[in-house]
């Protein structure tokens, strides 16, 4: 009898793994979309803070070219958006969110830049299946999570926080965002903070 | 005493039998289960929509779904026979790429005099701010009602489905809604989604 129990307990995990995530998210990714539940809100303590410099780094982007923050001082307001990893259910959707905002990001005379610490194999082959994206997404897996932890925002288990920095012309960090890493920081909360800067 | 070795290789031999079979039920019935939930019926009998959402905020949005308070509002109290209902999110690529084809069923259903006042169309945003919202309707030019969705109070209610989703909602008249139709993903075309949701409904295109 216990073995019946044992093969009947198999056959519903079984079916139960078989019948897919049920996270929220866009059906976009099918199943290939690896939920680890509910994390630790915020795992990382800040390096930086509002009014000081921006950490300068070069990160290669999956176009393959080199991204180096302070190429963009003087010129543009910069907003860098670390996500915790690809092929995870908040971060599959909030890139392809900001992908339809160009235009609001142009407007208020700023670039996105989107970070993680995966590879960038990882990173070509995701963004891919967002149906590609018009912002740089450079990957900062090695020195593993480097640029992430100079700005205080790498988890313990390697992953980063989901945050968003923005940083002025002059390449001052006038906006921060460590949020719950469960939560997608809202569009409108980056429009007014980007609409500081402009106006 | 001991059973002969040819009679314990029988009662063994019909015990992995009896598991296979077991076994082999068990797959069945979920595989049956897990079938007949992916076409929704599960779903379509276990939602209830009882939940309330704000006044729109136009007055042709107001008018458009037959509301004539400012009040929050169920969806009994929708002027129509049929109510569709997207589940979408301002984040999703399929919401983004499908928003044309909604559109394009938006303005189908507008332009058959005998289904516009029976089949209102209206969207959730979840886990959207109004902001994202208002962000989704004017970057898709969407003239039908949306409403935000922002702390997935609805979202739970209805089951978390995966974004796009469709509900086909049957009002009863007495304020009862009846969920006909449930499908997570984008739909093939406006018109053939159209002659689903009125072949389910029992609503016919013919005054």
């Amino acid at each position: 009898m216990k073995s019946i129990f044992i093969s009947a307990f198999g056959a519903l995990i079984f079916f139960l793994c078989l019948a897919g995530p049920s996270f929220c998210g866009s059906s976009a990714f099918g199943n290939k979309i690896f939920d680890p539940g509910s994390l630790k809100p915020v795992d990382s303590v800040l390096k930086v803070k509002t009014g000081d410099k921006a950490p300068d780094f070069t990160l290669t982007s999956i176009d393959g070219k080199a991204v180096k923050l302070s190429s963009f001082t003087g010129k543009k307001n910069v907003m860098l958006t670390f996500i915790p990893a690809a092929w995870t259910p908040i971060c599959s959707d909030q890139w392809p969110g900001y992908n339809i905002a160009e235009n609001l990001f142009k407007h208020y005379d700023t670039i996105l830049i989107g970070i993680s610490v995966d590879s960038l194999s990882t990173l070509f082959a995701w963004t891919r299946d967002m149906g590609g994206l018009w912002f740089d997404v450079v990957s900062d897996f090695w020195p593993h999570g480097a640029v992430s932890n100079s700005f205080g925002v790498l988890r313990s288990n390697g992953t980063a926080d989901r945050a968003i920095f923005l940083i002025d012309k002059k390449g001052i960090i006038q906006f921060i965002h460590v949020g719950d890493i469960n939560i997608r920081p809202d569009l409108g909360m980056l429009v007014q903070e980007m609409k500081k800067l402009t106006f | 005493m001991k059973a002969p070795k040819e009679m314990r290789s029988i009662h063994n031999n019909q015990t992995v039998s009896t598991r296979i079979g077991l076994t082999a039920l068990f797959f069945i019935f979920f595989t049956g289960s897990l079938l007949f939930c992916e076409h929704g019926f599960c779903e379509e009998n276990a939602i209830k929509m009882d939940f309330l959402l704000p006044a729109p905020i136009t007055e042709i949005h107001k008018q458009y779904l037959g509301l004539s308070s400012d009040k929050d509002f169920s969806l009994g109290q929708i002027k129509a026979q049929v109510v569709i209902i997207e589940i979408f999110s301002m984040y999703c690529p399929i919401c983004q790429r499908g928003a044309e084809g909604v559109n394009a069923l938006f303005r189908l259903i507008q332009s058959k005099p005998a289904l516009k006042d029976k089949i209102k169309l209206m969207g959730i945003g979840v886990g959207n701010s109004i902001f994202e919202v208002d962000f989704f309707r004017e970057k898709y030019s969407i003239e039908f009602p949306l409403f935000s969705d922002s702390n997935f109070l609805i979202h739970k209610k209805i089951g978390e489905v995966r974004t796009p989703h469709f509900f086909g909602l049957a009002l009863q008249g007495n304020g009862d809604v009846k969920v006909f139709y449930s499908k997570t993903g984008e739909f093939s075309s406006p018109e053939s989604f159209l002659q689903t949701i009125l072949k389910e409904s029992g609503i016919k295109e013919q005054p």
